[in-house]
């Protein structure tokens, strides 16, 4: 694989919790168009890991370069990298106070907002002669950053089949729907990734179906993803690498034919013993 | 009885015939403005407060700014209401040269006091909000500032109304110590409808049925907001 194939490259990165050290020296390039499926014991930091992917966690050390910088350095705007990161977490966390539509529309609308702003700016201040650069004209409005929103978000619900619950409130909905909403939420701001924790540990069963499928559907569609899951038949059957993590270690990282027929490690065998 | 009728006719006659509630209409402004004014510049107050309490601890900054906070708080807690009146009316202002209309400082005055005590409650409410909500909010791209604004504190506001309906009963009973700096609130207006006559009684059993029924009036207030907030959430 070429170079510029790499979306995310992880260099050794260390996490500790006060004594307590969560990932050590973790090193990995995660491709463009990859599904990366993490496995492995509770507390093995699988979690941590994911979340140390976009910062959500501040690392400890080592770097997470990602659209070419070391997004792991505290100088640098880890809310632009966030906008081409989804996250889909256990427990959904969509926003409460917001209907669906607004759920899908808010980042989109909020960043679109603040960069036609900081653009207004540039130019005024390089007409100024403040400030060196080419004037970019604008091209865009308030209104048309809304609407293109919602359009979107319309489209997304229509896809999930949920467009007649685009103004009601997360609170009136099953926990498969919150969790497609949460999904389509993270894809409203065209991610190049999309990093999932243990998407279906908190549904009903009779609900972990809908999500799967949906997110089959993304995976089909090319989305690059990291998936943290205990649904051992998802991992064979869309994953393309499996990580097994152990005592904040990738113990073993193979293909899923690789690793569920022939595990290496004592560790993983035990693990596989037990899930599957 | 006979006495007590008498006593009624003459509050009657000084307060509609003389004119007396123009007195208690401006009093009844009054109180109701300071503790208005006073609510609103002190949820503001109390919401910076708060999510400045709440910010992880990482820089000097944040420790210096929490610090100065956490003295603020203890400063107006920790004093009367009436002290911080004549402080701030009496000494501050003439120190700094500064002239100010009673009301006004009687405003401002509510404002920074209620403004510590909204913080504690406001800040209660931001931990009551699921953690969830600003990871979900920050995984999106949205800055630690649009996440508490957009996401964390509307929710934390919705989870303390009741307990901001009590902090503002509690200001509307505290008006009732503004006119120690002057300010003409519903206490000053029948002082002075009783003084014309050297007859109290009546006056100021009209003044506590007036505070009574505002009472009354925002604790229903509250009520329907209540509820209507827990529709919002069954939708
Ligand atoms: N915010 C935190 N503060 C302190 N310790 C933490 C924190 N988050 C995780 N840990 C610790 O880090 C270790 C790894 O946790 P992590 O959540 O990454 O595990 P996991 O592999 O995702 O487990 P599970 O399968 O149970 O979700 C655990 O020992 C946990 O207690
Ligand atoms: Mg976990």
């Amino acid at each position: 694989m070429t170079e510029n194939n790499k979306l995310i490259e992880v260099r050794g990165l260390c996490k500790d919790f006060g004594d307590n050290k969560v990932l050590k020296d973790i090193n990995t390039d995660i491709m463009k168009g990859e599904k990366v499926v993490v496995i492995g014991p509770s507390g093995s930091g699988k979690s941590t890991f994911l979340r140390c992917l976009n910062c959500m966690e501040d690392p400890t050390a080592g770097a997470i370069i990602f659209g070419g910088e070391n997004i792991a350095d505290m100088s640098v705007d880890i809310n632009v990298h966030r906008q081409k990161m989804g996250m889909v977490f256990q427990h959904f966390n969509l926003f409460n106070n917001k209907t669906v539509i607004e759920n899908i529309m808010l980042a989109p609308i909020l960043i679109g907002k603040k960069n036609l702003k900081k653009q207004k700016k540039d130019n005024l201040l390089i007409k100024l002669h403040l400030k060196k650069g080419e004037v970019i004209p604008v091209t865009t409005s308030v209104s048309e950053i809304t609407a293109n929103a919602r359009e979107k978000a319309i489209e997304l619900l229509k896809r999930i089949g949920l467009e007649e619950k685009a103004d009601a409130y997360p609170s009136s909905l099953s926990g498969g729907q919150k969790q497609r909403v949460a999904i389509v939420r993270s894809l409203a701001m065209d991610p190049d990734v999309i990093l999932f924790d243990e998407p279906t540990s908190a549904l009903d069963p009779e609900m972990v179906g809908e999500v799967l499928e949906l997110m089959k559907d993304l995976a089909n569609q090319g989305m690059t993803m990291v998936v943290v899951t205990h649904e051992m038949g998802f991992a064979k059957e869309v994953g393309t690498r499996i990580i097994f993590m152990d005592e904040g270690r990738f113990v073993e990282e193979a293909t899923p034919e690789e690793f569920f027929a022939h595990p290496k490690s004592e560790r993983a065998i035990e693990f596989l013993s037990k899930v599957l | 009885m006979n006495g007590f009728s008498l006593k009624i006719e003459k509050f009657l006659e000084i307060l509609i015939e003389r004119g007396g509630y123009k007195e208690v209409l401006i009093g009844l402004q009054n109180t109701v403005l300071i503790a208005v004014a006073g609510l609103i510049i002190g949820t503001v107050i109390g919401t910076l407060i708060a999510a400045v309490r709440v910010l992880p601890k990482y820089s000097k900054i944040v420790k210096a700014l929490d610090g100065f906070c956490s003295f603020y708080v203890g400063l107006f807690r920790g004093t009367p209401m009436v002290v911080q009146l004549l402080v701030f009316y009496y000494v501050m202002l003439p120190l700094m040269g500064i002239r100010m209309s009673s009301v006004v400082v009687a405003i401002t005055v509510f404002g920074l006091n209620s403004g510590a005590y909204i913080s504690e409650i406001m800040r209660a409410g931001i931990l009551s909000v699921d953690p969830g909500q600003m990871e979900g909010a920050r995984s999106v791209g949205l800055s630690y500032t649009s996440a508490m604004m957009k996401i964390v504190i509307p929710q934390a506001i919705k989870n303390i109304l009741p307990t901001l309906g009590n902090e503002f009963i509690a200001l509307i009973k505290e008006t009732s110590v503004v006119s120690f700096v002057g300010a003409k609130d519903l206490y000053l207006a029948f002082q002075s409808i009783g003084s014309g006559t050297y007859e109290y009684m009546v006056p100021y059993l009209a003044m506590a049925i007036i505070y009574i029924v505002i009472v009354c009036l925002i604790t229903l207030g509250i009520k329907v907001m209540e509820r209507r907030l827990r529709k919002g959430d069954r939708k």
